[in-house]
């Protein structure tokens, strides 16, 4: 029988999760300010002995693993050749590997591009172009520019295979920090997410978190081994999946709405129907996809742009408010704290157009033709009418007062029968924020990991 | 090798002749891309440059050709790859009309190819071959 702890150094908590397998349950938990800009330590040991008065100071952990996203978390930048295919292959990878995705970029690079990616810190770069066998011409220009401009940043590349050699060669001459792996799009539609995905992981646990100052944690536990957003997905597609006997929760969608992004998980296939012909890039079963101009404080300007002048109306009439001015306020302010029931209420409004709309960037649309052989469904992006649970993750749903009033926003509730949409689901909320935490123990027990996030992730 | 993009244009669902297509031409020792039914003109292109294609094969069967590959040309060159051999062929336009006549018009939007309801693939092998200088 073990103990484990596990940990999530957030953005701006440091949670801290125990469990014990001989009781089969979290023993405590706490969390604390991350303190990455002084110390990660401190606010480690400060959550460390607020967790020890709870659960005894005698306590010995058998492992201790973290995941990050503390410091900005993974900045990556994604570049392709063209926008439907590789770039949105590029995305997707670097979207499903945790990192934010701020930049993205198609075609032949320019030298201003490239002076962006420089300016804005990005952690590691994803370089793809061209099927393989195919373009090769324009990867090697992008790569050659990388090089020539200096850049130091990580590079993996994940393109035409066709062209490793020549890329390598460049990578060599310019002495470039890069990387070779599988391509992300090796076939016309098709979508290779593992590789790249374990390169970039591999590249964040030795060389991103130790630049951010997260690595000296490791003198204190065994490891850091995720970044926290794909801890997260592997929990839903543990919890979606099941392990051997002890069966998942079916298709689910899982929405965390936080002040500087609004992350959107599905875990089901693209579509279960055989009369719909499916276009576009291939949907991988876990998708992952991050808004990041949408939130309840930093980006609550990036609503303002999302929604139309009659939405603005309608809303201040429905709710008695000026929505404008409350999300500049919350976006000049993004520390915040609501103070009476007023702001609750605006939050938890904002949290709602926030799942909306990333939703509706999230699900797939379905256009129905008229064809001589009678209507025909034509499907792009994933099905999610039939999903089973919505379940809800991250700080402003945990604590809103209505966390269904938000949940809901994911279904079609403007009636537009296009998006795929969840129609009927149930509502579920992980009320003791666990899911990245069960991410870590996935890796250590699963069935442990499948039975506390059962108990813990309630039905609402 | 060389490589062609195949597919059905516009909201055109005849997936029997594209499969055969396919097929033929990749027993002909091509990389064929097949970009399937209900395709765009811009699907066929985005399969084209990732592929570094050296020709898209447009079928139509279902009488609308005409609209559906309207400006295709014009696409290419604005997506650089102006030179691309474009082949159509099927059932392109509606009713009884002068297939002299349709062909040319098709010419004049920038195809290099087009072939009149009822051609077999295997008839048009010898034009590919050719144009592709093998």
């Amino acid at each position: 029988m073990a103990k484990y702890l596990l940990i999530d150094f957030g953005s701006t908590f440091t949670k801290l999760t125990a469990v014990d397998t001989e009781i089969g349950d979290i023993i405590g938990t706490a969390a604390h300010f991350t303190t990455v800009a002084e110390d990660i330590r401190i606010g480690y040991h400060n959550a460390l002995s607020a967790l020890k008065t709870k659960i005894g100071n005698n306590i010995k952990f058998d492992r201790i693993d973290a995941c990050s996203s503390a410091a900005g978390g993974l900045k990556m930048a994604a570049i392709g050749l063209v926008e439907e295919m590789t770039v949105e292959a590029a995305k997707r990878v670097c979207l499903g590997a945790g990192a934010k995705v701020d930049l993205v970029f198609s075609h032949h690079l320019n030298r201003q591009e490239v002076q962006t990616i420089i300016e804005e810190k990005i952690d590691i770069i994803l370089l793809a172009g061209g099927a393989d066998g195919g373009n090769s011409e324009c990867v090697l220009f992008n790569a050659d520019l990388l090089g020539q401009m200096g850049v130091k940043i990580s590079i993996v590349y994940a393109g035409n295979k066709s062209c490793q050699d020549e890329i390598k060669a460049i990578f060599d001459r310019y002495g470039l920090d890069g990387i070779i792996c599988e391509n992300v799009m090796p076939r016309i539609n098709q979508l290779n997410i593992e590789d790249a995905r374990n390169r970039i992981r591999d590249l964040f646990l030795k060389k991103i978190i130790v630049a951010k100052g997260i690595k000296k944690i490791e003198a204190e536990i065994d490891e850091v081994v995720l970044p926290t957003p794909e801890a997260v997905l592997h929990a839903c597609e543990l919890f979606s999946k099941g392990y051997l006997d002890e069966k998942g929760q079916g298709d689910i969608v899982v929405v965390d709405v936080g002040g500087a992004t609004t992350d959107m998980y599905s875990l089901c296939p693209a579509t279960k129907r055989s009369d719909v012909v499916l276009g576009g890039l291939e949907e991988p079963f876990a998708k992952r996809t991050v808004e990041g101009d949408l939130g309840i404080r930093y980006s609550s300007l990036g609503i303002l742009k999302a929604i139309s002048q009659e939405e603005i109306t309608m809303i201040n009439q429905t709710h008695s408010i000026d929505i404008v001015s409350e999300l500049k306020k919350r976006h000049e302010d993004p520390s915040m704290l609501p103070i009476d029931e007023h702001d609750e209420q605006v939050d938890q409004l904002i949290a709602q157009m926030c799942t909306y709309k990333a939703m509706t960037r999230h699900a797939g649309k379905m256009e129905e033709v008229f064809s001589p052989m009678g209507m025909v469904f034509h499907q792009t992006g994933k099905d999610l009418s039939d999903v089973d649970y919505v379940i809800g993750t991250g700080g402003p749903i945990i604590k809103a007062k209505h966390p269904v009033a938000i949940l809901s926003q994911t279904t079609d509730v403007f009636r537009k029968s296009s998006e795929l949409r969840p129609q009927h689901p149930q509502y579920m909320l992980d009320k003791d924020y666990i899911l990245s935490a069960m991410g870590l123990l996935v890796r250590i027990d699963p069935v442990l990991a499948l039975k506390i996030m059962k108990k813990h992730i309630i039905k609402l | 090798m060389k490589t062609i993009v195949i597919g059905v244009i516009g909201a055109d669902v005849h997936a029997v002749g594209n499969k055969i297509i396919e097929y033929t031409l990749q027993n002909s020792g091509y990389n064929v891309v097949n970009v399937g039914v209900l395709s765009s003109q811009e699907d066929f292109i985005h399969a084209a440059i990732e592929t570094d294609a050296d020709m898209i094969l447009v079928s139509s069967l279902y009488g609308h050709g005409e609209i559906d590959c309207r400006g295709m040309r014009s696409k290419c060159i604005e997506s650089g790859i102006g030179d691309i051999l474009l082949y159509v062929g099927g059932n392109i336009v509606v009713g009884k009309q002068d297939f002299a006549e349709v062909k040319q018009r098709f010419l004049q939007m920038g195809f290099d190819r087009v072939y009149p309801p009822g051609t077999s693939i295997d008839k048009s092998l010898a034009d590919i071959k050719a144009d592709l200088g093998e």
